[in-house]
C-alpha cells in the first residue's frame, strides 16, 4: 500500500506542504474546512512589506496545486487527529501514515474588548474589516463619507492578560503600519494616528516601512494604549489614552477607530492535543518538539506541524516551514 | 462684603485635547522637518543633554508636546538648550535635533 500523508488545513502552509510532498511522489490528501483553499489569505488585500496583492501568492499556489496530483477535499472539517489518521465531522475516518496539522490560527474577536465598542458603536473597525473594504475598493465611514481623522490601536487581543492572550501576535505591528499607509495614501488630507505599546518591526524591510510611514506620510505614532472609546453625538468616536512620552492624558475624536487584532490559538488545538497526546503551549498554540532542529515535529511520531498552528507567523515563514515539514515527513516515512 | 476666600481653586485640565489644540504650527514644523516624526522616544538625546543634566529641560518631552499642539512654555524651555549638539550625535534616527530646537524657537517665538 502506498504511504499516504493527510494534511489538515488548506491555508498557505497546508498547500505548500502538499505541493512539496507530491513533488517527492508521496500521495497526499489535503483537507480544508471551507469551500475554497487559501485560509486567512483569501480575505486579505495586500501583503507587507512589499504591498504584494495577496491573490498573486494564492493564485500561484493554486495553479501549482492544479497540476500536482494532490488530492484536495474542501468542506471537510477534521474533528479528531491521531497518528494513524483523522476523523471528519461527518464521522468518516481517513487513514494515513503521517498527518501534518496546518490549521493556522483564529482571529481575535474584537467584541471581547468591549471598552473599544466594536460591534456596539458605528465607525469602529478591525484590521480584517479594512482588508475586506480595501478588497471591495471602498473604505468609508458608516454614513459613506470619507474619514478625515483615523486612529489605529495596536495590540488588541495581544499581550493582554485581561483577555488571556499573553503572547505577542507578531505580525500586527507591521499590518497596522501597512494599513495606516494605505489609508493615508487613499485619503491624503486625513490625519492618521497609531496608538501603540511597543512597535516590533522584526522582518526585513519592516523598519524601513515604519520610517517611511513616519517621515514621508506623516503618520503620527503615539505611545499609549487607548483605554476607552465612546461615541460622540455626531456619530464619531472619542478615544482616551495616555501620551506616555509626555506623561499627559490625551483625548481626541476620530472618524474611524481601527482595532489591530491579534492571533488566537484555535479551539481545535486542545481537542487534537487530547486525541493524540500532543502538547500545547500556555498560549494554546501547539508545541513543536523544540524550536530549533525539530520545529515542525510534534512530540508524537507521525504528527507534524507547519505554519501558524504553533505560533503567530507571517506568510513567508509559514511557506518556508511547510517545506521543512514536508522534508521531515519524507524522512519519517523512509524510517517507518 | 468681600467674598470669603477658602483657598480652593480650579485646576486646569491636564489632558491633551487634540480636538481643541490648534495643530497648524505643529504641522508647519513637521512639514519643514519631517524627520522629527521618526522620533521613537528612546530618550538618548535627553540622557546626555548638558542642559537637561543641570535643569529640568527635557528635549524629548518638549518636542513631543509641540507636535501635539501644546505650545505653551515650549519657547522658554527651548531657550535652556545651549546648542552643544551632543543630542544630534546620539540620535539613532539621525534627526537634526539642534535644527529642531532652532525651528521650534523660530516658529513659536511669538507665542
Amino acid at each position: 500500500m502506498a504511504r499516504r500523508v493527510i494534511i489538515v488545513g488548506g491555508g498557505v502552509a497546508g498547500i505548500q506542504t502538499a505541493l512539496t510532498l507530491s513533488q517527492r511522489g508521496i500521495p497526499t490528501l489535503l483537507l480544508e474546512r471551507e469551500s475554497e483553499l487559501g485560509g486567512k489569505l483569501t480575505g486579505w488585500h495586500k501583503l507587507f512589506p512589499s504591498f504584494t496583492p495577496a491573490h498573486e501568492v494564492l493564485d500561484e499556489l493554486r495553479q501549482r496545486l492544479n497540476g500536482s496530483g494532490v488530492e484536495v477535499r474542501t468542506q471537510c472539517e477534521v474533528c479528531h487527529v491521531e497518528r494513524s489518521g483523522v476523523t471528519l465531522a461527518s464521522g468518516e475516518r481517513l487513514a494515513a501514515d503521517a498527518v501534518v496539522v496546518t490549521t493556522g490560527f483564529t482571529l481575535f474577536d474584537a467584541r471581547v474588548k468591549e471598552e473599544y465598542g466594536y460591534g456596539i458603536y458605528d465607525n469602529v473597525y478591525t484590521t480584517a474589516d479594512i482588508e475586506r473594504m480595501l478588497n471591495e475598493g471602498r473604505v468609508a465611514m458608516r454614513d459613506g463619507s470619507a474619514p478625515r481623522r483615523i486612529a489605529f490601536l495596536h495590540c488588541v487581543g495581544s499581550r493582554d492578560e485581561k483577555v488571556c492572550q499573553h503572547h505577542c501576535s507578531k505580525v500586527c505591528c507591521i499590518t497596522g503600519v501597512k494599513q495606516a499607509m494605505e489609508l493615508k495614501e487613499m485619503f491624503p488630507e486625513a490625519d492618521v494616528f497609531n496608538f501603540y505599546m511597543d512597535i516590533r518591526m522584526f522582518g526585513p524591510g519592516y523598519e524601513e516601512m515604519y520610517r517611511d510611514a513616519q517621515q514621508r506620510l506623516n503618520i503620527h505614532f503615539v505611545r499609549g494604549r487607548i483605554s476607552e472609546a465612546s461615541p460622540t453625538l455626531d456619530g464619531r468616536v472619542q478615544i482616551k489614552a495616555e501620551d506616555t512620552l509626555t506623561g499627559r492624558p490625551l483625548k481626541m475624536s476620530v472618524d474611524m477607530l481601527i482595532l489591530i487584532i491579534g492571533m488566537r490559538s484555535n479551539a481545535s488545538n486542545a481537542v487534537f492535543a487530547a486525541d493524540a497526546g500532543l502538547q500545547c503551549q500556555p498560549s494554546g498554540f501547539l508545541a513543536p518538539r523544540d524550536l530549533f532542529l525539530h520545529n515542525t515535529e510534534s512530540n508524537v511520531g507521525g504528527i507534524f506541524y507547519a505554519g501558524a498552528v504553533t505560533a503567530p507567523k507571517n506568510i513567508g515563514e509559514s511557506l518556508s516551514e511547510a517545506v521543512v515539514a514536508a522534508d521531515r515527513v519524507t524522512e519519517y516515512l523512509k524510517r517507518a | 462684603m468681600a467674598a470669603m476666600n477658602f483657598g480652593f481653586g480650579i485646576n486646569r485640565p491636564r489632558v491633551i485635547d487634540l480636538d481643541r489644540n490648534n495643530l497648524r504650527k505643529s504641522d508647519e514644523i513637521l512639514r519643514e522637518m519631517p524627520e522629527l516624526q521618526t522620533c521613537i522616544g528612546c530618550g538618548a538625546c535627553t540622557a546626555l543633554c548638558t542642559a537637561g543634566n543641570l535643569t529640568s529641560f527635557n528635549f524629548r518631552r518638549v518636542h513631543t508636546l509641540v507636535r501635539r499642539g501644546e505650545y505653551e512654555g515650549a519657547y522658554e524651555e527651548m531657550n535652556k538648550c545651549m546648542l552643544c549638539g551632543k543630542c544630534r550625535l546620539a540620535c539613532p534616527r539621525g534627526i537634526n535635533t539642534r535644527g529642531v530646537v532652532m525651528l521650534i524657537k523660530r516658529k513659536l517665538g511669538d507665542f
